[in-house]
């Protein structure tokens, strides 16, 4: 199992956000959907650690998430979060950053086309980017940490139709090829089911609907 | 009037008749400054009479010791000052006071390491008064400026924590535009100093009867001297506070509401 929450309750701004929530998140693709206000980005942002639960106990990969290094974590459970996130700068310092840190190099092109962006990209500053563009450097920059999973944070609540289903597209072929684990939080419970093996439905901080393994129905065209 | 020594309470007083203008500019634009200005006299009035008897003890006493406190004290006082000018920084007062008094420290032992002035009292005193007075205003500033950026940057900060940053790598953009807030007045006010205005010191020492030259050369190692210290007391608190805004696991905190005191 990826990951399992056991009576997760967390906060904030003061308000309780997530109330008691147990749930199990397997490898592959699984979708938290809900309305606004509902816990889900708080939840996603549980699972790299950007926050702590205020009661409850989380695990990745059977071991509690609190027992691993936070950084080395964060590398493994890559976040992209929701517009506008990117870093002053162009896009290949954005694409870079992540690897930088801990000095390592990365081919910001291929990582680009990986993210369904002209190479040529790396040079443009990322202020001048569509959002449909900053949300694929977003992805970009979190491939360039070579994740095993990748938590992706209302991935395409500001792009139109074409925009969105394009970037299904890249979410569903990235599976494929690199074999990672996909936590997709959105509003939108189509979406959620059109790329998810698992979906998870939240409502003011409960979970109210947690389907089966949708497996064999979700598997993205051309998967094996 | 000959000498700054021959300054009479009477002259004092006669300046007051410029207090006076300040406060009729106050009635006729009617922005209610009077009472501002009427407790801003008094309290510079008190204030700089008792510290000037405070510190002719310190002289008459000629130890030290009494400079080490003397300076601490002022540290003390800079640093709750300080504090409530950066009501977004939570838990300020240690570093600020951390930073003034390393400023403070580090300033005055080097001036006397390099032989700038000997180690007496008459010396020291005001200089510690002046390091710590502007480090105080630059830490204000820098720790501010801090604390408005991090409010208005958490999605930046954040995005660099989820790309696996310290908690010190995501701040350092922030930390470098709040350090350059915090330094930068001095530096204009260096630029200009002889151009667009006379400084504190020099205009003191000229009124008090000293050759141009001289007032100008010690006016120049005040400037230099003020540019080090102001430099260690933002880095110091700005480094130290910066801390402040995350969780040991690298989380940014939540905002913190500022003390009612500064809400209003």
């Amino acid at each position: 199992m990826l990951f399992e929450l056991h009576r997760v309750s967390a906060s904030r701004g003061g308000k309780e956000v997530l109330r008691e929530v147990s749930l199990t998140l397997p490898e592959g693709a699984s979708c938290v959907a809900g309305d606004s206000g509902s816990g889900k980005s708080t939840l996603l942002r549980l699972l790299n650690r950007l926050a702590d639960p205020d009661a409850g106990t989380i695990a990745y990969g059977g071991r509690a998430l609190g027992s691993m290094a936070v950084l080395d974590l964060r590398r493994e459970v890559a976040l992209v979060p929701q517009l506008p996130a990117l870093l002053p700068g162009t896009v290949a310092e954005n694409v870079a950053f992540g690897p930088g840190l801990i000095g390592r190099e990365v081919e910001v092109g291929s990582l680009l086309e990986l993210a369904g962006l002209p190479a040529a990209f790396a040079g443009r500053e990322a202020d001048r980017l569509s959002v449909g563009e900053q949300q694929r450097v977003m992805l970009a920059r979190a491939l360039a940490l070579e994740p095993r999973v990748l938590l992706l944070d209302e991935p395409t609540s500001a792009l139109d139709a074409r925009a969105r289903d394009r970037v299904e597209e890249t979410l569903v072929d990235l599976r494929r090829r690199l074999g990672l684990s996909l936590v997709l939080v959105t509003h939108d419970l189509a979406q959620a089911e059109r790329l998810a093996d698992r979906v998870v439905r939240l409502e003011s901080g409960r979970v109210v609907e947690a389907d089966g393994d949708r497996r064999d129905a979700a598997q993205p065209a051309g998967a094996e | 009037m000959n000498a700054a020594s021959d300054v009479t309470f009477a002259q004092v007083a006669a300046t007051l008749g410029l207090v006076a203008l300040a406060v009729l500019v106050s009635l006729w634009q009617r922005m209610r400054l009077e009472r501002g200005i009427a407790v801003a006299v008094a309290r510079s009035f008190i204030q700089l009479t008792a510290v000037g008897f405070v510190i002719q003890l310190v002289f008459d006493g000629d130890s030290l010791l009494l400079v080490v406190a003397l300076i601490a004290a002022m540290a003390l006082f800079g640093a709750f000052t300080a504090r409530r000018r950066a009501p977004t920084v939570p838990r300020a007062f240690v570093p600020l006071l951390v930073a003034l008094a390393l400023a403070g420290t580090a300033t005055l032992v080097l001036l006397v390491v390099l032989g700038v002035f000997r180690p007496e009292p008459r010396y020291l005193v005001p200089l510690g008064g002046m390091v710590i007075g502007n480090s105080m205003t630059a830490a204000a500033v820098a720790l501010s400026r801090l604390g408005d950026e991090v409010t208005a940057s958490r999605r930046e900060i954040e995005a660099a924590l989820a790309l696996g940053a310290t908690a010190t790598q995501a701040a350092r953009p922030l930390v470098r535009r709040s350090l350059r807030s915090g330094v930068i007045p001095l530096i204009d006010s260096t630029k200009t100093t002889g151009v667009i205005f006379f400084p504190g010191i020099m205009v003191g020492l000229l009124v008090a009867g000293a050759a141009p030259l001289d007032a100008v050369r010690l006016q120049l190692i005040i400037l230099y001297m003020l540019l080090g210290s102001v430099s260690i007391a933002s880095v110091t608190a700005v480094v130290l506070a910066q801390r402040s805004f995350f969780t040991s696991s690298h989380q940014l905190r939540e905002p913190a509401s500022p003390p009612a005191a500064a809400r209003g």
